[in-house]
């Protein structure tokens, strides 16, 4: 007989395959039931708001309708369902249903502080987000931001990996009438940039230092453990936590947003959102979705790529340009 | 990739499966259910609305409505049409021209520059003699990021000038005078609103002629993708994309937007941050992939009717924390045998690491017997520690089993390989395996 590497090979495959199903069977009992869904009409999506506005008495088409043009604008099922949900409980006959989305938008911000600085002790603040969202112009943005209020800014890039990455910040630094205090070769360790960015910037008596980190999608396990490391040795270096994690979220971005914010949130303790590239044609509908979610507030929006196109957040300008388009 | 998008579809085609008459109400709520899930995984309302009006005018027909597995036959025309939308077969990239010159366009963030880098190294492999040309002369440190990317590939980087425009002609006379047979031109991100620079990327096309103009269009997007690859589409004039960050959990949908909306091919697939990391996209795979949760969740069915649930979320438990023994083998590989034939349950597990391309594979049954005559010639101590079989043990269970050494010493070789491949696959959390749906807590 001839012990045969396939046939053996596919035996633990199968066993593999038994455990996996098994573990499968075993998580799906903790699966949450799915939630009811709602009546829903297939129809092209146009001017669903001003449709529903212009009726007397909407149907239940009608409020189906607007969920889903939340939907066509990134904000997502589950948002978009309990957003109108309150628009409805609200609505009476007569009102501008419109008015009602729109404040109810708003109101889902309600009470988010804003972006704040210590004014006695150097400002910590770290950036964070996957590949492309636009962390590097938004942290030149933010030092401009702060140069013009009068802060001394120190700018530090921990992003190791990424060809250039330091030149960019370069760049956006000097611009931005800030300055570079901390460095590493590519490959060099990103906790100790972190850690060498507190300490110089507390010698030169700079009132805030920004931290770029590298672009990670949220799914990596180990990009995303190193994240948290830097995040402790910020803490470390500076006694406190850091004022603030900005993550940085594309306003084009999908769903996907969510699973973002989560993990982001968990390895590096976000304390707010910027929603970059709102000058395109996407609304940044996920902010909304994010917000529902996970309750995290949105500090900043990015409308270009010059210095100044960076605004702090404005609930209602948000909500109007969502429902509005 | 669509893992998510997975499991939400294998959930409406469990519920379809099960009955055997279908009625066109019952279609709908199944479609409604699909659309909901290709929503959620980012796929255009509109994209998705054209999709689910094809299934289902198909699945309303007589030879469906009719057929003694309507609900199968759904499965199939869902998968069909999937398929189509992601731009129907695969397309092989080629690139000829003398040199081939290839443009590569998008939004800021898409992915570019890694993504010109990454198919230099494709056609470097073939044999190509690939020259980069940096033209994003807008992002600060971007050229230095394609030198810096061309150094570690080994692939020439020029950048000559000050406007994108003339930066790309100089590199195609250059590629002429150096002997490149292919220039990959990296230009600038745009936002597909910015009428300036779409004009500009439109300037760009005009001058050098490329063979290829290529989007790269970031997983992660939502609904935007359709309206950025209409504009890029209008000005530029696409023959493809390049899905990008492919490797994360997004569902992707935006893959199926962008080939409906531009009638044009996804050629490759971003897949992670090396330059290296670049797959061929296979429309055929991916929708198969997508719906193959069918048939995994028919496995599913008939493990939870033969499968004892504590035994398996104890072996389940073991494998995590790497303790899994002969022992727990033997046992799973009789629960293994209850579900039925080998090769039937292989075919049911899409793209199991190590199975693919095996499907086809005869499979021994006795094969079964013999591991199972093996395992259990073993001490209780041996199969808790394989580790302390030596030649006269070896000897032993090869006499005490009726098989041979050779016998004995491959199965023990293939249980530590596929020990070390559990404790690759799982890391310590439980492993991602294509058409099997997350689980939640694990």
């Amino acid at each position: 007989m001839t012990p045969t590497g396939i046939g053996l090979e596919l035996l633990f495959v199968a066993a593999l395959l038994v455990i996996l199903v098994g573990a499968f069977l075993v998580g799906r009992r903790m699966r949450a039931p799915g939630e009811p869904k709602p009546a829903r009409r297939r129809t092209v999506l146009r001017d669903r708001v001003a449709r529903l506005a212009a009726r007397d008495r909407p149907t239940e088409g009608d409020w189906a309708a607007l969920e889903e043009g939340l939907v066509a604008a990134d904000a997502g099922r589950t948002a978009a369902r309990r957003v109108v949900g309150r628009v409805r409980e609200r609505y009476q006959s007569g009102q501008d249903p419109e008015r009602l989305l729109i404040d109810e938008i708003a109101a889902a911000f309600g009470g988010d502080p804003a972006f704040a600085l210590p004014a006695d002790r150097l400002g910590v603040v770290m950036v964070v987000g996957i590949n492309g969202t636009g962390k590097t112009t938004t942290i030149g943005k933010l030092a401009r931001r702060l140069a013009t209020e009068g802060r001394t800014v120190a700018v530090a890039n921990s992003d190791t990996f990424r060809a250039a990455a330091g030149e960019q910040v370069e760049v956006w630094a000097r611009r931005a009438g800030a300055e570079v205090v901390a460095a590493q070769e590519r490959g060099g360790d990103p906790g100790a940039v972190a850690f060498d960015a507190v300490q110089a910037a507390r010698a030169r008596n700079r009132d805030v230092v920004i931290v770029d980190t590298a672009g990670r999608l949220h799914s990596k396990r180990p990009l995303m453990d190193e994240l948290a490391k830097v995040r402790r040795v910020l803490e470390k270096a500076s006694g406190r936590s850091p004022d603030d994690v900005l993550l940085v979220l594309d306003a084009t971005s999908g769903q996907n947003g969510i699973a973002q914010a989560k993990a982001f949130t968990e390895s590096a303790g976000v304390t707010g959102i910027v929603l970059t590239k709102m000058d395109g044609t996407a609304r940044g509908g996920i902010v909304l979705a994010v917000r529902e979610e996970l309750g995290t507030p949105v500090k900043f929006v990015g409308t270009g790529e010059k210095l100044e196109d960076l605004q702090p957040f404005d609930a209602q300008a948000y909500a109007t340009s969502l429902v509005r388009g | 990739m669509f893992d998510q998008l997975t499991d939400r579809l294998g959930a409406v085609f469990k519920k379809l499966r099960s009955r055997g008459k279908l009625h066109p109400k019952q279609v709908d709520a199944a479609l409604d259910e699909i659309r909901d899930a290709l929503l959620d995984a980012d796929v255009a309302v509109e994209v998705a609305d054209d999709l689910l009006g094809r299934v289902r005018d198909r699945a309303l027909s007589e030879e469906v409505m009719t057929s003694l597995t309507p609900g199968q036959q759904v499965v199939k025309v869902v998968r069909d049409e999937l398929t189509e939308t992601l731009g129907g077969t695969h397309r092989s990239f080629t690139a000829s021209g003398d040199p081939a010159v290839i443009m590569m366009a998008g939004l800021q963030g898409s992915g570019k520059t890694t993504a010109c880098a990454k198919v230099a190294v494709h056609l470097k492999e073939k044999g190509r003699h690939p020259l980069l040309v940096a033209a994003d002369l807008q992002r600060p440190a971007a050229v230095d990021q394609l030198f810096a990317l061309g150094s570690e590939i080994g692939v020439p980087v020029t950048s000559d000038g000050r406007d994108p425009v003339k930066v790309a002609k100089a590199a195609l006379k250059q590629a002429r005078r150096d002997g490149h047979d292919v220039v990959i031109v990296d230009t600038a991100g745009r936002v597909h609103v910015d009428r300036e620079m779409m004009r500009e990327a439109g300037r760009i096309r005009a001058a050098i002629k490329p063979h290829h103009a290529l989007m790269a269009v970031d997983a992660t997007v939502g609904q935007d993708a359709v309206r950025q690859a209409r504009a890029f589409m209008d000005e530029v004039d696409l023959t493809g994309f390049i899905v990008t960050k492919l490797d994360g959990d997004a569902r992707g949908g935006a893959a199926l937007s962008v080939t409906q909306v531009t009638g044009r091919p996804v050629y490759f697939a971003g897949t992670g941050e090396r330059p290296a990391d670049l797959e061929p996209f296979y429309p055929d795979r991916m929708a198969s992939r997508i719906l193959g949760m069918g048939d995994v969740l028919s496995l599913v069915e008939k493990a939870e009717k033969t499968m004892d649930e504590d035994q398996a979320k104890e072996a389940a438990e073991k494998m995590m924390r790497a303790e899994f023994s002969l022992d727990d083998f033997l046992t799973q590989l009789r629960e293994v045998r209850k579900l039925g034939p080998l090769q039937d349950l292989l075919a049911m597990m899409p793209g199991v690491p190590g199975a693919r391309g095996l499907k086809d594979v005869q499979v021994d049954e006795k094969e079964v017997g013999r591991a199972e005559a093996i395992i259990s010639s073993m001490t209780p101590g041996e199969r808790r520690n394989p580790a302390i079989i030596n030649g006269s043990r070896r000897s032993r269970i090869a006499r005490g089993s009726g098989t041979s050494v050779g016998a004995v010493n491959a199965l023990l070789k293939q249980f530590d390989q596929t020990k070390k491949m559990m404790k690759r696959l799982t890391g310590g959390r439980m492993p991602m395996i294509p058409g099997m749906p997350r689980i939640p807590g694990m």
